[in-house]
């Protein structure tokens, strides 16, 4: 099996290793692989959508066909894993920033985001998150970090910080607004590769 | 702050946070811009970030005299104006342009050798800062040092407002030969080494065991093209600064698009050559032989 990392722009080498590691540690017999084009996405039984800038992702992402298909494989029930501004793409509604710069979201997850919600990058910052079925908090990282500012229907908050959400999943789908791939935790790329 | 936050869990401008913002730039176009309407066709295009500064290299180099941090205004206008992250530059070892721009909200400071230097014996100590910095190395050494002072990040100097690549082309071949060099060499080997690029020999074992810098290195000064932007992407690049190549060209929404384009595609001919077609012309460009030696950008820092 190959597990996926879309690379049209973001932290996504950090993510190959961090899955790379997680296959190793589930004893999942696999590799995985950057996906650029539609023909990589075909060959991926799960994905994941890395940090980085989202207007720039999004216009990628857009330019090539992959929003599309991304979609289609998501309701068709592809495990996807959306981390910072993965997870602004994944949400049905997004904010101001997010109208005013044309971002294309994906739209499958129940949920609202607010973009830079802590701030700039000097509001950046590092925190233990307690996120729900773990027995000890994440090393969380927060970069430019958005927060998901309001859940309904089938998405379920699996994490909270400061009484603001930023880990919730839905059926297949996971969204985070902090960064897994820049600690050496791997729980929760092994959550993604559990829904397999 | 938006919302309360437990401060006494939280940890701010930590290397993590620091290094981590420039992994997200990763495969991304950073553009120099000199007002809210150009940042906003770097943004549309599919910029990750800006460089926001008063003029383009070009013109520093065209108009002479002492180049210096933008005006705060004009920074703060194009932190207003787009949502993608603003970076800055101060002069080398101007450490109080530096505050300044932290104090402004930039995300990230440009440490550069396109304005003119401040000191003459320090670069600025990055380590006393919560933001990140990004300063140019011309070898492996000077990105070491630069590392050791607190830099998040690393670019080739090039040189700067040519639209000539030869010099970016030669600083990532000259480091990327270096740690290449270094692979499979013993402990007494790698002291060596460090004393002879006079970097610290903590960073040139960590290089040694990586294979790469440790941190983000993008490419800088003299990318004009789609075709540039791939080059440097092939040869080992984490993503390109274009700084007068957009905005000194004909159709800089449309040439903005293609490097964005070119930069992730880097690896596909046929997406260069797509994007590539009907640009309208580059900017005019300098022979990098044509320009005395003493007034060659590169040659500021150490």
């Amino acid at each position: 099996m190959k597990a996926g990392v879309v690379a049209v722009q973001g932290a996504f080498p950090e993510h190959v290793r961090s899955l790379e590691r997680a296959l190793a540690n589930n004893g999942h017999k696999g590799s995985v692989i950057t996906v650029r084009r539609l023909e990589e996405l075909e060959q991926v039984c799960c994905l994941i959508i890395p940090g980085g800038e989202s207007t720039a992702i999004s216009k990628l992402l857009s330019r090539h066909g992959l929003h599309d298909q991304i979609v289609r494989r998501a309701v068709e029930g592809m495990p996807i894993m959306g981390t910072c501004a993965g997870c602004v793409l994944l949400a049905k509604e997004g904010d101001d920033e997010v109208h005013k710069t044309g971002t294309e979201l994906l739209g499958l997850v129940d949920m609202a985001v607010d973009r830079n919600a802590f701030g700039r990058q000097r509001e950046s910052f590092e925190a233990p998150i307690d996120v729900k079925g773990f027995d000890s908090p994440f090393p969380g990282v927060f970069i430019r970090a958005p927060v998901i500012s309001r859940t309904w229907g089938r998405c379920k908050v699996m994490a909270a910080h400061s009484g603001k959400i930023v880990m919730v999943r839905q059926d297949n789908l996971i969204g985070l607004s902090f960064h897994p791939e820049l600690s050496e935790d791997t729980r929760i790329h092994e959550m993604l590769l559990g829904l397999l | 702050m938006p919302f309360e936050l437990d401060m006494s869990k939280l940890r701010y401008g930590t290397d993590l946070v620091k290094r981590g913002f420039a992994k997200m730039q990763q495969g991304g176009v950073v553009m120099d811009v000199t007002n809210a309407e150009q940042a906003l066709i770097a943004e549309e295009a599919g910029a990750v970030a800006v460089m926001a500064l008063e003029r383009v290299p070009a013109d520093i180099r065209a108009q002479g005299g002492v180049a210096r941090m933008s005006d705060p205004a004009m920074i703060e206008k194009i932190i207003d104006s787009v949502t993608i992250p603003v970076m800055a530059k101060c002069r080398i070892g101007h450490f109080v342009e530096a505050q300044v721009l932290e104090s402004l909200g930039v995300d990230m400071i440009d440490e550069s050798e396109v304005l003119t230097p401040a000191d003459p014996f320090y670069h600025v100590t990055k380590k006393n800062f919560t933001v990140p910095f990004v300063c140019g190395a011309r070898d492996l050494g000077e990105a070491l040092r630069r590392i050791d002072e607190g830099a998040a990040m690393i670019r080739t100097k090039g040189e700067a407002g040519t639209g000539n690549v030869i010099e970016a082309v030669r600083h990532q071949r000259v480091i990327m030969g270096k740690v290449r060099e270094l692979k499979g060499k013993e402990e007494p080997e790698l002291r060596t080494v460090a004393r002879e690029i006079q970097a610290p020999f903590y960073l040139v074992e960590e290089v040694a065991k990586l294979q790469r810098l440790p941190v983000i290195n993008f490419a800088a000064g003299g990318i004009a093209t789609p075709a540039d932007a791939a080059l440097m992407m092939q040869l080992g690049s984490d993503g390109v600064f274009v700084g007068s190549g957009i905005f000194k060209s004909d159709d800089p929404a449309r040439r903005a698009k293609a490097i964005v384009e070119a930069v992730t595609h880097f690896d596909d001919p046929a997406v260069i050559a797509s994007v590539s077609k009907e640009l309208g012309g580059a900017m005019k460009g300098v022979e990098i032989s044509t320009i005395p030696e003493d007034q060659r950008l590169q040659e500021r820092g150490w």
